[in-house]
C-alpha cells in the first residue's frame, strides 16, 4: 500500500474517532440510568414527559412556518438577483452572512426594543405576535444556510435562458417561480430547509429571551437539572438531526429529473 | 414581395454608450425565411431579442401583423422561439415541455395532448414523449424545442442559432428539416446565425449585418453574386483579393501583374486612372487554364493543393498576390503539383471592384 494511502486511511480513522467517540460516550452514558445495568429508562422518561412533547411540537410548527417564510423570501430573491441584478450579489451575500457574525443576542434584544408593547409594531403584546417574530427571528439565523443552498441550486441551471423559454411561451413571472424555477432547484430548497429545521430545533436564545415554550429552553432547562437525560435528549437530538439528512437523500429521488440529478 | 407581416422600422439599441443595433429596418413578408447572418457582436442576436421582446429599443418600432409590439412584454407576442442552448426546461418531459405553452395559455388537456402528438409526429418523436430532457441527444433536444416552439401556433418563429451547438451531422439533417417544417406550417421565420452555409441553404432572404448595422438584404443568390459591400463580399464565401491599378477608366481596364484586365461597364465608374483598387473572384469564377467566354488571364505558379474530396482547391501565386480557385476531382486527371507553371483565367463578368 502506498505511503499516501496509509496516511489517509490514519487521517480518517483519527476523524471518525474524534466524531464518533463523544457520540458513544454520550450513548453508553445515557443507558446508564438504572444502577449496574444499561436501559432505555432516560429515553423512557424523555419521552414519556408532556413537556417535551408540547415544547417539540410547538418548535416542529415553528420550523415549518420558518422554512415556508425563507423559501418565499429566498428563492425569488436570489433568482432575481441571478437573473437580473448579479452586480448586487456580493452585497447580498453579505447581507444574508450577516446573522453569522451578529450574535443570536444582540438580535433579540433588537427586537424586544423595537417590538415591544410600547412599539408601533407590538409584536410582543401578543404570544401569536411573539410567535411570529420568533419565527421572522429564525429565518434571519437560518439566511446565510438557505440562500447558499438556493443560490448553489440556481447556480446549476441556465437561469436566464429558461426564464426566456418560459416568457417567450406566454408565462409570467408567477409560472416561472412556481412551475419552472423551484422545481429544479427543489433538492437545493429542501437542503435550506432542513439545514433551518435543525437551526430551530436546537435553539436556546431567541426562544428563551423570547419567552416562547420552544424546545431549545427545554434542552437547557432539562441539561441544567437532570443527570442522564440530557445525554438522552442530545441523542435524540442527534438522531432528529440525521434523520433530516436522511429525509433529504429520500426526497432527492423523487426531485425533477435532470442532467444534474439524473437518477 | 407579398403582404408586409413583420416590420422593423429604424430600430436602435444602445447599451450605456455603446451602440449595438443601429437604424434597422426590414420588412418580412408573411410566410418568409429570413437569416441574420453575420460575425459575433454584429447586433444580430440583439436585434433578434428586440423582437422576442428580451430588449427594448432605444428607438425605433416593431410591427408583428400590423400591431406595434414594441413595447409589448415577451410573453403577450404570440412569438416561438428556440434557443441556441435549448432550453428545454429539465422538470418536464417531452410531452409536457411541448404542452407548456398551450398549459400557460389554459388550453383544455385533450387539445394540448392532440397537439403535443401532432407536433411529436412532425419532429418525429412519437415515442419519445415520455422522457426527459437528460435522455435525449443534443439533436432531438432542439427538435423538442422546435416542436415547443411551434405547438401554440405562433404568428412569428424566432430561431436564436439553434444548430451551433450540434455537431455537423446533425447540424445539416435538423436543418433540412427546420426548413422543410417552416414550409409546410407557412410560418414567417427569423433565424439568426453565424454560418454562412446555413443562412445561403436555408433562407428566403439574408440580412448581412456588421457592426449594427443591416450592410445588405437580399436572396442568398443575390448576397453571394452581388454582394454590396466590402465586408458582404468577404464574410459571405470564400473571395479573391488582387491589387489593380486603372488604365483607362472609360474602356473598363486596369491592370494587375502586367496584364490588363478588360471589367464589365460601369464598374470603374467615378475611377480616374492611376487608381488602386481591389478586384474580387470566387474560386468557382477561376479556372486552371484557358475556358471557353473566359476573356482574362494570369500566369502564376502552383503555390498549394488541398485535395478536399470532390473538389480540389489549388492557391496559385501571381507574383505580387495569391487566388484560390477550385476544381472538381477527375480520377483521369492528376492534380496539379506545387511549383508548376499555371495559367488561370476567369471572365470580366466575374470580378466585383470593392470600394
Amino acid at each position: 500500500m502506498k505511503s499516501s494511502r496509509i496516511w489517509a486511511w490514519v487521517t480518517f480513522v483519527l476523524g471518525a474517532a474524534y466524531f464518533f467517540l463523544p457520540l458513544i460516550g454520550t450513548v453508553e452514558f445515557s443507558l446508564r440510568m438504572r444502577r449496574g445495568e444499561y436501559s432505555l429508562d432516560a429515553y423512557r422518561v424523555v419521552l414519556g414527559d408532556p413537556r417535551f412533547q408540547e415544547t417539540f411540537l410547538y418548535s416542529t410548527v415553528v420550523a415549518v412556518f420558518t422554512i415556508l417564510i425563507g423559501v418565499v423570501l429566498v428563492v425569488p430573491t436570489a433568482y432575481w438577483i441571478r437573473l437580473r441584478l448579479p452586480r448586487i450579489r456580493p452585497v447580498v451575500e453579505f447581507i444574508t452572512l450577516l446573522p453569522l457574525i451578529i450574535p443570536a443576542i444582540v438580535i433579540v434584544f433588537g427586537y424586544i426594543r423595537m417590538y415591544g408593547s410600547s412599539s408601533p409594531l407590538p409584536f410582543l403584546a401578543t404570544n401569536r405576535g411573539a410567535d411570529v417574530l420568533l419565527m421572522i427571528g429564525y429565518a434571519t439565523l437560518a439566511l446565510p444556510y438557505m440562500y447558499r443552498a438556493v443560490d448553489t441550486g440556481l447556480r446549476t441551471i441556465d437561469v436566464r435562458t429558461l426564464t426566456e423559454a418560459a416568457q417567450v411561451h406566454g408565462a409570467g413571472w408567477t409560472t416561472i417561480i412556481a412551475r419552472i424555477i423551484l422545481p429544479n432547484v427543489l433538492i437545493a430548497v429542501l437542503s435550506g430547509a432542513f439545514l433551518t429545521f435543525a437551526i430551530v430545533i436546537g435553539e436556546f436564545t431567541i426562544a428563551s429571551l423570547l419567552n416562547r415554550p420552544a424546545f431549545g429552553p427545554y434542552l437547557q432547562n432539562i441539561g441544567a437539572n437532570r443527570a442522564y437525560e440530557p445525554a438522552a435528549l442530545a441523542v435524540i437530538a442527534f438522531a432528529i438531526t440525521w434523520g433530516c439528512m436522511s429525509v433529504i437523500q429520500v426526497l432527492s429521488r423523487f426531485a425533477p429529473k435532470s442532467a444534474n440529478n439524473p437518477n | 414581395m407579398s403582404e408586409t407581416f413583420l416590420s422593423i422600422q429604424g430600430v436602435r439599441k444602445a447599451f450605456g454608450a455603446t451602440t449595438v443595433v443601429k437604424d434597422f429596418n426590414l420588412d418580412v413578408a408573411r410566410g418568409e425565411f429570413v437569416s441574420f447572418l453575420g460575425p459575433s457582436g454584429c447586433g444580430k442576436t440583439t436585434m433578434l431579442r428586440m423582437v422576442a421582446g428580451f430588449e427594448e429599443p432605444t428607438a425605433g418600432r416593431i410591427l408583428i401583423g400590423g400591431r406595434d409590439v414594441t413595447n409589448l412584454k415577451p410573453n403577450q407576442r404570440n412569438i416561438g422561439m428556440v434557443f441556441q442552448a435549448y432550453a428545454l426546461f429539465p422538470n418536464l418531459t417531452v410531452a409536457q415541455n411541448i404542452g407548456f405553452g398551450l398549459k400557460v395559455a389554459g388550453a383544455a388537456k385533450s387539445e394540448i395532448d392532440q397537439r403535443v402528438k401532432e407536433m411529436l409526429a412532425i419532429i418525429k418523436l412519437e415515442e419519445y414523449g415520455a422522457r426527459y430532457p437528460y435522455q435525449l441527444s443534443g439533436g432531438q433536444q432542439q427538435r423538442v424545442a422546435l416542436a415547443r416552439a411551434l405547438a401554440p401556433r405562433p404568428k412569428l418563429l424566432l430561431l436564436d442559432e439553434p444548430l451551433s451547438a450540434l455537431d455537423a451531422k446533425v447540424r445539416l439533417s435538423l436543418r433540412e428539416e427546420i426548413r422543410s417544417i417552416q414550409k409546410k406550417l407557412d410560418i414567417t421565420t427569423i433565424f439568426v446565425t453565424h454560418d454562412q452555409e446555413e443562412a445561403l441553404s436555408m433562407s428566403d432572404r439574408i440580412v448581412v449585418m456588421y457592426d449594427g448595422r443591416a450592410e445588405q438584404a437580399g436572396t442568398p443568390f443575390e448576397i453571394y453574386n452581388q454582394p454590396a459591400t466590402r465586408f458582404v463580399a468577404n464574410f459571405v464565401g470564400t473571395l479573391n483579393v488582387l491589387d489593380a491599378t486603372v488604365v483607362d477608366p472609360a474602356a473598363g481596364t486596369v491592370r494587375v501583374n502586367d496584364n490588363d484586365i478588360p471589367l464589365k461597364t460601369g464598374m470603374l465608374n467615378g475611377a480616374r486612372a492611376g487608381d488602386v483598387l481591389s478586384l474580387a473572384l470566387r474560386p468557382e469564377a477561376i479556372a486552371l487554364g484557358a475556358r471557353q467566354g473566359n476573356d482574362s488571364r494570369l500566369s502564376g505558379e502552383i503555390a498549394d493543393v488541398h485535395f478536399l474530396g470532390s473538389v480540389i482547391r489549388v492557391r496559385v501565386g501571381l507574383g505580387k498576390g495569391m487566388v484560390s480557385l477550385d476544381t472538381f476531382n477527375n480520377s483521369a486527371t492528376p492534380p496539379p503539383r506545387v511549383g508548376d507553371k499555371a495559367q488561370i483565367s476567369f471572365s470580366s463578368g466575374d470580378v466585383l471592384v470593392l470600394r
